[in-house]
Parts: structure tokens; C-alpha cells; sequence
């Protein structure tokens, strides 16, 4: 626990009054798990599958079950349920399942193999995830993503992963993200590519065989959810075929989404550019909580931003920093100097200077948060975007002289070519430029350790969910979350529903349907009718300007509380003044985006004001007035030790329909209890 | 930069189409073309014209999604992917035709957008190890040797992009099958549904209307990835085995 229990901000706060800031939202009741049973952490799970009730194979076909997106989570968990026997629709916005962007990760999955061994096992896995996740995540749901880890390269490897080899023909691992073990299985810097291919593959294997039906090019727009109180179920979603614009109804007995993040709301990100948040939102909008959602990471060596027209941005992979030196000039007016003329006594190594012990080894939010402080200060490099440099170097010059360049080249080579093919710069001759970049989201739809959402028959799982990664997400994870949840976790809870959830008796003109059909047909028609001045992108790029400055690597009370004017004020003009050409009886593609960036302006709302209510530091989320003396983040386990789980409310009086946004949002909190893991304050000075 | 673009433009399927020549002004040499390509779309959306329809998703080089035809070159003038394509690639004052990949096998859907579901389907028909969650021995049971694994690795880099059948004059997926053939036949794991696998790819790969092979090559010069064209030799031997084989 932290020693300080005083009120770190002394901000306008008012719990008493049952309102706070002003109004900006209100306390509700508290949630709980209760899915997770009884008893010692590392029998739950064994114990869950147990007690879960099964579906007689003869059964499992005349069941049906949806999942939106293809990746990882996704794609695993239809071709898992198709291989079980059930009638899986599965639904994809991209040309084929195998363009999710889980297909981009490069470094690893963890599993808790210890081949090397060198000490690791369930329970390190388990603790080194809880304390990278800054002490912000579920205990159980934590422990069982380390212990089903272990059959997730089972299984990869079964189906054909080529993970890379040692000579010997066993597997390699290496070590990754900080850890002090090597559990990381890779595949060159395509473990991402490779895992998803897999998943795939199992995928299409299911729809030769009948049991997955595949839609591509088609997005959820609404999610149908029958029925009131004790009863009310999710039940089915409400799909637009992007290629002929027909409105589609689709009826199941459970739903999973496993949609991905939003990293877009910053409209830059290493995300790809049909990412976005309409799936979960619309679920949001419709009864589930969202959990956690200003959790945001930030990835220190991204390809820095060029020009007012960057569509999104190039992950380089952090192990550069084993190598590079990060450096900045001293003095602003060499900022626009070649680098190389810059004296050695006249560059700042900054991070080697505040953290002598980690250097430039620091955890990603530092190097990050640094990054941002010395071009604040006018001390960045390379162009100037926006009204100042955002670039620091990160220069090899020593270590080439060490090792030569070519081991250098052999170690980097990729990512060294892939620099030099995007910015046209040779990072042998010159320092490379970095910049900070968003690169995950930790936050997602609220789940119980079944991954069932606040809607009964609504599963959420990867990215979408909120469950495994606390504050901050370890490198390697977010692989291993998505397969655990997708081939494991879903596969063994979804059934203990299906098995219960009595059958439906909604129809395509049932009244829940047609609602969900109408609400979505008025917003296309909308959208299309507004025909105002300004581009979808316009507002897009406005919106993550906004997010990225005052809900970005550091946020205060006094950013946030502008940031939320101006979305406010900027989603009011979007609804008025967006530009959408075309129709909806075809591929049109500024129709898509606006949909998307509709539920964007709602979310980047919610994101600021969940950021504004937790005053403290914890993880990815850096608030200005809760640091040590430091400078560093600083918790308060005695205030904020839970999980901020997001109802929503719709508008109140004249302000209905389409496009009327968002009514004050009710926070439920899920007390973080921590009986296996002590909690402790980082510190890498 | 300024530069003039002639491109393919068809509002749907049973449209024509046609080139339509736009002229960009201002163009950073370190934008992508897809980026270029956003600037004009959002000058088209000031003018209240229809912005173009264009596949893209990752923008780095993974995942397959776009892909054009650039004055006749699948990708471009580099050996990469579009999105990974700058615009110091070209000259300023230059002329560029930009249109879909061409391919029976791939119908145009609207504009520079394609269907490549074909891809999809080949794989439907064989390119997997059947291998159930929850049924895979230890990860360890099976040791690879690495030279096998590094192939099969080399082989499984495809992403699906399509420039292979864009590329080849007579419009065959023999790459884009010979890569998956390949990376499983490599492999312990693949060895089970070998015949089965390349019979059935073949068959389907035709039925689609793909074109056969004969050798030409553009589509290892266009591939992204650099898949070597020796996957096509492989493909024809495990076919000419399985048949052998009587499947």
C-alpha cells in the first residue's frame, strides 16, 4: 500500500453530493465477479470448466453463436465453437478474416513454459502480469491466462506455426519487455502474422466444413438485446454489408465480440485504419459497461509523425533500446542541426541521465512520458508538425562502433530497412528519429471471469475486454490474451450459458429487431443527409488532437476538463456539419468512417472523464498531479484500488435521436482484492 | 510535387469504367501513395465529388489488404507493398496510372477495390493442419529441424495480397498456393493431409479461374515478400507425388 492517503489533487470532487465535477457523472452501485469459484487461485479454473454445464454434441448444431472480428480472440474462438459442433457466423469489416490487425504484431507471445529453465513457471507468469499491470487487474482472470499459456504454443505449433528453432529443432525463446526469464516464442518479428495465420487457417477449415459461416465486409452496427431486467439477453446483431449496403438481421443465442481496440480515437496510432470502437460502443450504448477506458499504452520507438497528412504510424520494435542511445540537443537552437555536427558535450542522453540504473531501458510509459517532456521544452528533432519538433534520436553510432555494422545489421537489419524505406533516411549514417506513439488500449467492455459482459449472452474477449492487463500490458501479452481467450477461456464458459439460455422466440419483426434495425437505418440515413462542409477525417484528426493532448501520455484536471468542451462542442458540429457524399446502397467508404467516428466523439468523452476521476498514476495512465518527488507515477491503492466499470445513460429531454450523444455516465467500481500478490509501488531509478 | 494520375474509376460491378485524370499539387515526397491518395480523396470530398474507393487497412506492410496496379507495376516501381510505397519513388511532373489488380479470379467491386474471396477459398479447400484446440501433444514432442522450420517460415511470410495473380500475365495463384503448400509441407504437422492438401488446392485454384503457370516469374519479382518462385516447383512435386500416390 502507498503511505499517502491524502486527497492528491484537492480537486473539486464532491462524493458527498453524489455528483461529481460538476455533474460530469454519478456513483452507482458496486459490481462484483462472481463467476470465478472458491478456493486456492490455481484450482479455480479446473474447477470452472467442471462446474460449467455442457451441451450435448447432438445438441451443439442447432445452437448458434456470433462473433465479430477475426482476430486472434476471434478467429480462435469461431474455429474453436466450429470444431465443438456449434453454428458459428462469423463477421469481418476487412476483405478476409486474415487481415486483422493482430496479423501486425511482431515480438512474441509469452507462455509459461520453462524450456529454458530458468525459473519461470504459472505463478511467475501470473505474478510478473498482475505487477506489470500496475496492480489494476483481476487476480483470477490474470492466473488463468498464465496457466492456459502453456497450451497455447501446444496448440500453434500442432496447427503450423513456424515459431522460430534452435539447431537442435527445439523451440527458441527469448527474453522480452523487462522480464528476467525467457518465455517469449516468436517468429522472427511476424509472431503476430504467423499466430493469426493459424487461427485462420483453423478458421477457414471450419467453413469448408460447414460449422463457421463467414462474413466479410461486413460491419456491426448494433447489437439486439430482448427482453428487461433479470431477463433481458443479448440475442443478436445488426450488420451493413459494406459492398451492397443492405441492412442485415442476425439472430443467435450468445454474442462475442472480439473487435479489438480503439487506439484509433487519437486518429494516429499504430493501428490499423479500419480499427475502431463501433462494436463495443454500440453495445456500451446499449447495456454494457465499459471498464477502464483512459488505460491507455503508448509505445516509445514509433516512426516519428512527418506531415499534416500521416494516416497512421510504424511500430518499430523496443528492442532497439537495447542498443540505442536516445538522445536530445542541449540546446534548442541545435535542434534543426545535423545531428552528427551536434558535440557529444552538447547532446543530453537523457534517459541515461534521470534513470542511471535502467537507462534507456526504462519501462515503455517513461520513455515515452520523456520523450514528450524534452519537445515540450523545444528540444525535439526533425520536422516540425503542428508547432513544434516531435522526434528524438535514437542513434546507434556507438554501438556500431562496438559490435561493427555487421552485427549490427544482422540484430536490426529489418527494422533498419523498414526506417529507411519509410522516412528515406539511412539509420546506419544518421541517428534515427523516434517519437511516441498509442499502441494498445487496456481498457474494453467490463467481463466476468466467464467474459460475459453486463448483458447476459454478450462475451467479450482480446483487445475488447477489459480483463487481463491492468493499468499497463507487458510486451508478448496481448498474443497470449487474445489465443487463451479465443481457443480456452471462451470456448469452456460460453457453453455453461448455452446450456441454460432458455430458447429464443425474437423474429426478424419482433420489437427489439426492428428497433435495433431502425435505430441503425436512421444513422446511415443521417449521416448522408447532413451534407455539411467538413470531411469525416477533418473531425477524425480533430478529435485526436484533442485526445492525444490532454488524454495522452500525461493528463491533468484542467486538460481533461478542456478536452471534454471541446469534444463536446466538436461532436455537436459533427452532427451538423459533416460531409458524407454518396449513397448506402453501395461500397462507400466516408459512410463507413463516419459511423466510426461518430462512436469515436462518444468514447474520447468517456475515456477523458474516466481519466478525470481517477486521480492518481497508475500504469499507462500518468495523472500530472499524482507523482512522487520524482517525477514518477504515483498510486493511491487506498483510493482507487478497482475497476471503473462505465454505465450508460442516454440523453435526457429534447436532446433524442440520432445524434444527440451521451447523458451522464454512472461509474460502478469492482473493489481489486488482492490475496495472492502483495501490492507494491514501482520504482526503476 | 505535382504529378498527374490517371485513374481507374467504376461505380460498381456491371459498370464499365474508365480512367479519369486528376492532378495533385504539393505532394511531400515522404507521404505514402496511399497517403497521396487521401489528399486527393479529401480535394474530391471539398469539390463534392466521390472520393475514391481503395483497399487498406494495417498501412504497414502486413496485412494484405491493399494493393494496386501502378503504371503497370503490382505495388509499384519497389518491391514492396502500397502502403509501404513513398512518394520519392517518382518524379515530380510525372504521369501515373493507377488502377485494380486484373484478374478473372478477382471481380472488381468498385473502383480499385477487389474480391479477392478466391484466396479464402483455396484455403477452405486444404490449406490447413487439421488439428483440433485442445488436441496438440507438447509443443516439444516434435522437434523441427531449423532449416525446415526457416523454410516453412519463409514460405508462411505470404500475405495474401494478391500481387503474384495481379503480376502474371496469365492471371495464375500458383505462388500465392505453392507458399501455403510449402510452409505446411515443411512441417511434421503438414505431412498427414500432404496429397490430400495439394490435390484439392489445385482443384479449387482452377475452379476459381485462375490461370496455369508457365513460368514466367513476374510473380516472385512482384511479391512484397520476395516468396521465391522454386514454392511453384514444390507444388508440382507434391502434385505429380500425390497423384502417384492415386489420390
Amino acid at each position: 500500500m502507498t503511505d499517502n492517503t491524502t486527497n492528491p489533487t484537492g480537486s473539486s470532487a464532491d462524493s458527498a453530493a453524489g455528483s461529481f465535477y460538476g455533474g460530469m457523472y454519478t456513483e452507482g452501485t458496486k459490481v462484483a465477479d462472481h463467476k470465478a469459484p472458491d478456493g486456492p487461485i490455481d484450482k479455480k479454473w479446473t474447477r470452472r470448466k467442471f462446474e460449467a454445464a455442457l451441451v450435448n454434441p447432438a445438441n451443439r448444431r442447432k445452437m448458434s453463436v456470433i462473433i465479430v472480428g477475426t482476430g486472434l480472440a476471434g478467429g480462435a474462438a469461431a474455429a474453436t465453437l466450429g470444431e465443438a459442433g456449434y453454428h458459428v457466423k462469423s463477421f469481418c469489416f476487412q476483405d478476409s478474416p486474415r487481415r486483422a490487425h493482430s496479423i501486425a504484431a511482431q515480438g512474441g507471445i509469452n507462455a509459461a513454459k520453462n524450456y529454458k529453465e530458468d525459473g519461470d513457471s504459472i505463478q511467475r507468469l501470473f505474478y510478473d502480469t498482475v505487477k506489470g499491470g500496475d496492480y489494476r487487474s483481476r487476480e483470477t482472470n490474470v492466473y488463468r491466462l498464465a496457466e492456459v499459456s502453456a497450451n497455447i504454443i501446444d496448440q500453434c505449433v500442432a496447427q503450423g506455426v513456424p515459431f522460430a528453432r534452435e539447431y537442435g529443432g527445439l523451440l527458441d525463446n527469448r527474453s522480452f519487455g523487462g522480464v528476467q526469464v525467457s518465455r517469449t516464442f516468436y517468429a522472427r518479428g511476424q509472431t503476430g502474422q504467423q499466430l493469426l495465420i493459424g487461427a485462420y487457417q483453423a478458421l477457414e477449415r471450419q467453413v469448408a466444413a460447414g460449422t463457421v459461416e463467414q462474413f466479410t465486409r461486413h460491419e456491426m452496427l448494433e447489437v439486439i438485446v430482448d427482453g428487461e431486467g433479470e431477463e433481458r439477453r443479448a440475442r443478436g446483431i445488426i450488420v451493413r454489408d459494406l459492398v451492397t449496403g443492405e441492412i442485415e438481421t442476425h439472430l443467435a443465442d450468445a454474442v462475442v465480440l472480439a473487435s479489438g481496440g480503439y487506439g484509433n480515437v487519437f486518429f494516429l496510432s499504430t493501428n490499423a485504419m479500419g480499427s475502431n470502437v463501433t462494436a463495443t460502443w454500440r453495445a456500451h450504448r446499449k447495456g454494457a459497461y465499459m471498464a477502464n477506458p483512459c488505460y491507455t499504452q503508448i509505445h516509445p520507438t514509433c516512426i516519428p509523425v512527418s506531415g499534416e497528412h500521416q494516416s497512421k504510424l510504424t511500430l518499430m520494435s523496443e528492442s532497439l533500446r537495447n542498443d540505442g542511445r536516445i538522445w536530445v540537443p542541449k540546446n534548442r537552437e541545435d535542434c534543426d542541426k545535423d545531428p552528427r555536427q551536434i558535440k557529444e558535450e552538447d547532446r543530453d542522453y537523457y534517459l541515461e541521465r534521470i534513470y542511471p540504473a535502467f537507462g534507456n531501458l526504462v519501462p515503455r510509459d517513461i520513455a515515452s512520458r520523456q520523450a514528450k517532456n524534452v519537445c515540450d521544452e523545444g528540444r525535439g528533432v526533425g520536422p516540425v508538425v503542428g508547432d513544434f519538433r516531435r522526434g528524438v534520436y535514437l542513434d546507434f553510432a556507438d554501438a556500431i562502433k562496438r559490435l561493427g555494422r555487421a552485427a549490427v545489421e544482422e540484430k536490426y537489419g529489418n527494422l533498419f530497412d523498414m526506417y529507411a524505406r519509410i522516412t528515406g533516411e539511412n539509420p546506419y549514417e544518421t541517428p534515427m528519429r523516434i517519437y511516441p506513439a498509442v499502441h494498445y488500449v487496456m481498457g474494453g467492455l467490463w467481463v466476468d471471469y466467464d467474459l460475459q459482459s453486463s448483458i447476459p449472452g454478450l462475451f467479450v474477449t482480446g483487445e475488447a475486454n477489459f480483463s487481463d492487463h491492468g493499468a499497463n500490458r507487458l510486451g508478448a501479452s496481448a498474443l497470449m490474451q487474445g489465443l487463451a481467450d479465443g481457443y480456452f477461456v471462451l470456448p469452456n464458459t460460453i457453453r455453461d450459458y448455452l446450456a441454460k439460455v432458455p430458447p429464443s422466440t425474437l423474429k426478424e419483426d419482433s420489437p427489439a429487431v426492428v428497433e435495433a434495425r431502425k435505430a441503425v437505418e436512421e444513422r446511415t440515413e443521417r449521416f448522408l443527409a447532413i451534407n455539411g462542409e467538413r470531411s469525416v477525417d477533418s473531425f477524425h484528426r480533430e478529435l485526436g488532437n484533442i485526445m492525444w493532448e490532454y488524454c495522452g501520455m500525461e493528463r491533468s484536471e484542467e486538460g481533461l476538463l478542456k478536452a471534454i468542451d471541446l469534444i463536446r462542442g466538436l461532436r455537436e458540429e459533427f452532427w451538423r456539419n459533416v460531409r458524407v457524399l454518396g449513397s448506402a446502397d453501395t461500397l462507400n467508404q466516408s459512410l463507413e468512417k463516419a459511423g466510426r467516428v461518430a462512436d469515436f466523439l462518444e468514447l474520447g468523452e468517456l475515456m477523458c472523464i474516466d481519466a478525470l476521476h481517477r486521480r492518481e498514476s497508475c500504469g499507462g495512465h500518468f495523472r500530472a498531479e499524482s507523482q512522487t518527488e520524482d517525477g514518477e507515477a504515483l498510486r493511491h491503492d487506498d483510493e482507487f484500488a478497482y475497476v471503473a466499470a462505465w454505465e450508460f445513460t442516454p440523453p435526457s429531454g429534447e436532446q433524442e435521436g440520432v445524434g444527440a450523444g451521451m447523458g451522464t455516465p454512472v461509474l460502478h467500481k469492482e473493489d481489486l482484492v488482492y490475496e495472492f500478490i502483495e501490492l507494491k509501488q514501482r520504482s526503476y531509478k | 510535387m505535382n504529378l498527374t494520375l490517371k485513374i481507374w474509376r467504376q461505380s460498381g460491378p456491371q459498370d464499365k469504367g474508365q480512367f479519369v485524370t486528376y492532378r495533385v499539387s504539393d505532394i511531400s515526397p515522404d507521404m505514402s501513395f496511399l497517403e497521396m491518395l487521401d489528399v486527393l480523396n479529401e480535394e474530391l470530398n471539398a469539390k463534392g465529388e466521390e472520393p475514391i474507393a481503395f483497399d487498406s487497412d494495417c498501412r504497414e506492410g502486413i496485412c494484405g489488404m491493399c494493393g494496386l496496379m501502378i503504371s503497370g507495376h503490382a505495388h509499384g516501381p519497389e518491391k514492396t507493398t502500397t502502403c509501404q510505397l513513398h512518394m520519392r519513388s517518382f518524379k515530380d511532373g510525372e504521369t501515373i496510372t493507377v488502377e485494380p489488380w486484373r484478374a478473372e479470379a478477382f471481380p472488381i467491386v468498385r473502383d480499385l477495390v477487389v474480391d479477392r474471396g478466391a484466396f479464402d477459398r483455396i484455403i477452405q479447400s486444404g490449406g490447413f493442419i487439421s488439428a483440433n484446440t485442445g488436441s496438440a501433444p507438447d509443443a516439444h514432442a516434435a522437434p523441427v529441424p531449423k532449416t525446415a522450420a526457416d523454410r516453412a517460415f519463409m514460405a508462411a511470410e505470404c500475405i495474401g495480397c494478391g500481387a503474384c495473380v495481379a503480376a502474371c500475365p496469365n492471371a495464375s495463384g500458383m505462388l500465392f498456393m505453392g507458399a501455403k503448400i510449402t510452409h505446411l509441407g515443411e512441417l511434421p504437422q503438414g505431412q498427414p493431409e500432404r496429397d490430400a492438401r495439394v490435390v484439392s488446392m489445385v482443384n479449387q485454384h482452377d475452379h476459381e479461374g485462375f490461370g496455369g503457370c508457365t513460368n514466367i516469374g513476374e510473380c516472385s519479382q512482384a511479391c512484397p515478400k520476395g516468396i521465391p518462385q522454386d514454392v511453384i516447383s514444390q507444388l508440382n512435386k507434391d502434385l505429380r507425388t500425390a497423384l502417384k500416390h492415386g489420390r
